[in-house]
């Protein structure tokens, strides 16, 4: 029955975003495309290839050791430049205090990435709720199936090209057609005086 | 003996606990694989309230996407428009003055108060303590007279905005909310006499949902759900924030990882804050409320009624939104909950061109078959009290 | 003089006398039966989202909604009234239809909070635009949530639709 309360006192004893970056490109030199720098937040462009390996070499790395995944969530830049999807991990280091941001490229005629649950299990609802926004495929996923929508839902909302107040009434949601039509048949035995 | 055991065959049974049930909090549906009353499997059944904020944000500007993130996490809505704020702030680069800060950091830990008090709420009224729930909706109740005296509403306020807060608090505010941090102390020892030693509460609640430290940070949880299991992780100490920095304040840490400690930590946080809550009171500076920066806040509503400029400065913000650079930017606050993150990619339009609401209760119930194996079914309950599930957070 | 029974409202017996048919003796039944429903209005309980909050406040002992009479019960064969609190989505429609249809007559609705009314903000495409499509709406609660005391007094105005009802306790409809 320990609760003890601490005083922990803000200081960053991690190395600086841009240093981590540098180490991503040395061991990784033919993955990375861009590296971006914003607010003083850098974020790291990278193929889709070897994202398993890039994402174990963070968390396994002693001096790294980014074992906390924020955030992992798709984008989509549909028409405004290729490749057309982008998986996003924000990832930071509960010991020494640091962060970055991965950004791997996933195109569309091809929308697949390998899954990192096996390095995060905390990933597999994340990934999940990828698939059901976006379309995004996670090979070698243990449970790959819509989470927020319905399971016999069509299309993928996030999508830039699906509209915002969904589907006209023909085309909706089975189930939610069936409820109407059900209430409609019932309507006669209300009571009405 | 032998024709005895052929006569009874056991099997697994697949029960369900359906989105209409008045133990999960909201609209959650679990299916139990359950051998007897042990726990095999557990499948969470999320979605029964997904309205699609994020597909909405992006077709709104930043002023008008604000009310929305009232509400996911209703029960403390203050902190969430913080955090939204804090993040829009980030991305636009202005900084809101010295006494917004405070006033920000004074009704965010208000708001963890009230929520820790619903929490416990319902927590012990799962697991059977009634009494419980009377008494903190007695404390909730004095916490939203508070809301509605700088504001005007109660539960689902839209006071924080971007570049500052929307009207200044007054002196007989800041009288009536040093009485409350007067009072609570009390009032916590009332709820702690019912049920901290009592040997139900200690039966219910020690030993279950255990989970070590780095599974803990492997599943992603955060808040007091991690800190019960003794990782020293808080947001407003790891990333500062407001004024946070300006503080003095202890973080509650456990060692076991149950349902005991997670308790313990969430109590002794209500401690915590109120303690803030009076230095924030005792530190405030006078100043402005709103930042200067003309380009991304609106100018203040008594000046719009008489001057032209003012009036063509509000109608260009509110229809073409702010002037935000072209960028990406992701920004946590610790809300009572865990971490709340929000990543928003902006392509220099007024409205965000991804805005992403990174929940801690959607994490939390991907954790829930981790947690229950091996329970009983009544331990289930007390282990969705225990992650303090949200389900408009958590669907969205 | 042959009164026609199976009229409702008010007909004229002679000139400048009206009676309510059949007679007086069934008004007083109706009376009790009345005072009886309205005085102990069980409802289910359908908390979904943030209205389900200010459900729960009024449920407690601050804005007491058991002087009222009114108890929440868990099960839907043991209550006679539905208080939609909060967003439906078209994934919990199916669901909240089943438990409306489980109801016993009489039973009666009452749809809480502007997402319930009319669909509220979320203009989106998993939100249905009130629950007034698939269900029979007795009484509308607007505010984002409603006060407590608004939702009191719409479960009065709900109390002043019962008292006003003639016959829903008889086979003849």
């Amino acid at each position: 029955m320990a609760v003890r309360l601490i005083k922990m006192v803000p200081i960053h004893k991690g190395l600086e975003p841009t240093e981590i970056a540098e180490k991503i490109k040395e061991n990784f030199p033919d993955d990375v495309v861009e590296v971006t720098n914003f607010r003083n937040i850098v974020s790291v462009i990278v193929k889709k290839g070897r994202i398993l390996g890039i994402c174990k070499y963070l968390h396994d790395e002693p001096t790294l050791c980014l074992d906390h995944l924020q955030d992992l969530c798709g984008v989509d830049y549909h028409g405004k430049k290729e490749p057309r999807f982008e998986v996003v991990y924000n990832l930071y280091s509960i010991k020494y205090r640091h962060r970055i941001r991965l950004r791997a490229q996933v195109p569309a005629d091809d929308p697949s990435i390998k899954t990192v649950t096996s390095i995060w299990a905390g990933a597999n609802w994340h990934e999940r709720e990828c698939f059901d926004m976006f379309g995004i495929i996670f090979k070698e996923h243990p449970d790959l199936r819509r989470i927020l929508l319905p399971e016999d839902w069509e299309g993928h909302p996030l999508r830039k090209d699906y509209p915002l107040k969904g589907p006209e009434l023909e085309k909706d949601w089975p189930g939610f057609v069936e409820v109407l039509n059900r209430s409609k048949e019932l309507e006669e035995f209300e009571w009405k005086g | 003996m032998e024709q005895v055991e052929r006569i009874f065959e056991t099997r697994e049974l697949n029960v369900n606990m359906g989105p209409q049930h008045p133990a999960t909090h909201g609209v959650l549906r679990l299916v139990l694989d359950i051998d007897g009353e042990t726990v095999v499997k557990v499948t969470p059944y999320v979605g029964y309230l997904h309205r699609g904020i994020e597909k909405l944000g992006e077709s709104l500007t930043y002023f008008q996407a604000l009310p929305l993130t009232d509400r996911m996490d209703y029960i403390a809505s203050m902190a969430n428009n913080i955090g939204y704020c804090v993040a829009v702030e980030k991305l636009f680069d202005i900084e809101p003055p010295e006494r917004a800060k405070f006033i920000r950091t004074i009704v965010g830990e208000m708001a963890r108060i009230s929520s820790h008090l619903l929490w416990l709420a319902t927590h012990a009224l799962d697991i059977g303590a009634m009494t419980v729930f009377l008494y903190c909706f007695r404390e909730r109740e004095w916490i939203l007279e508070l809301f509605e005296k700088i504001c005007g509403a109660r539960l689902t306020v839209t006071y924080p905005r971007i570049g500052g807060v929307r009207n200044d608090i007054s002196q007989e505010f800041l009288d009536s909310l040093y009485k409350f941090t007067e009072e609570f102390p009390s009032r916590i020892l009332e709820y702690e006499t019912l049920i901290d030693q009592n040997r139900i509460w200690l039966k219910r609640t020690i030993g279950i949902g255990v989970i070590s430290a780095e599974e803990a940070i492997n599943w992603g949880l955060t808040g007091p759900t991690l800190r019960g299991s003794g990782v020293p992780y808080d947001i407003r100490k790891h990333m500062p924030y407001d004024a946070y920095d300006k503080v003095d304040f202890e973080v509650p840490v456990g060692t076991e990882g149950d349902t005991y400690e997670r308790y313990r930590c969430r109590m002794l946080e209500l401690r915590q804050s109120n303690n803030i809550i009076r230095q924030c009171i005792e530190k405030l500076p006078p100043g402005p409320i709103m930042a200067d920066a003309p380009k991304f806040t609106l100018p203040p509503k008594d000046y719009i009624l008489k001057d032209m400029e003012h009036l063509i400065h509000q109608f260009v913000l509110i229809t073409k939104g702010p002037a935000a650079p072209e960028g990406e930017i992701y920004v946590a606050t610790e809300v009572p909950k865990g971490e709340l993150g929000f990543y928003f990619v902006s392509d220099g339009s007024g409205k965000p061109y991804r805005m992403r609401v990174r929940s801690p209760s959607f994490i939390h119930a991907g954790a829930l078959p981790r947690l229950c194996v091996g329970h009983l079914v009544a331990d289930v309950i007390a282990n969705i009290g225990t992650i303090d599930l949200v389900l408009g957070e958590c669907d969205r | 003089m042959l009164i026609d029974t199976s009229a409702t409202g008010l007909i004229t017996v002679e000139e400048g006398t009206k009676i309510l048919p059949p007679n007086i003796i069934i008004t007083t039944i109706d009376k009790v039966v009345n005072w009886g429903r309205l005085s102990s209005i069980w409802p289910t309980t359908f908390g979904l989202a943030c209205c389900a909050i200010e459900m729960m406040a009024v449920g407690a002992s601050h804005y007491d909604f058991d002087r009222f009479g009114i108890i929440f019960r868990g099960s839907p064969r043991q209550s006679d009234c539905i208080i939609v609190a909060g967003t439906v989505t078209k994934k919990m429609s199916p669901v909240i239809r089943r438990v409306y249809d489980q109801i016993p007559e009489p039973r009666y609705v009452v749809a809480m909070g502007s997402c319930a009314c009319t669909g509220g903000v979320f203009r989106t495409y998993s939100t249905v635009q009130g629950c007034d499509t698939f269900l029979p709406v007795d009484v509308y609660v607007p505010g984002c949530p409603p006060r407590p005391e608004t939702l009191l007094e719409g479960m009065m105005k709900l109390q002043e639709k019962m008292r006003k009802e003639q016959m829903r306790w008889s086979p003849w409809r």
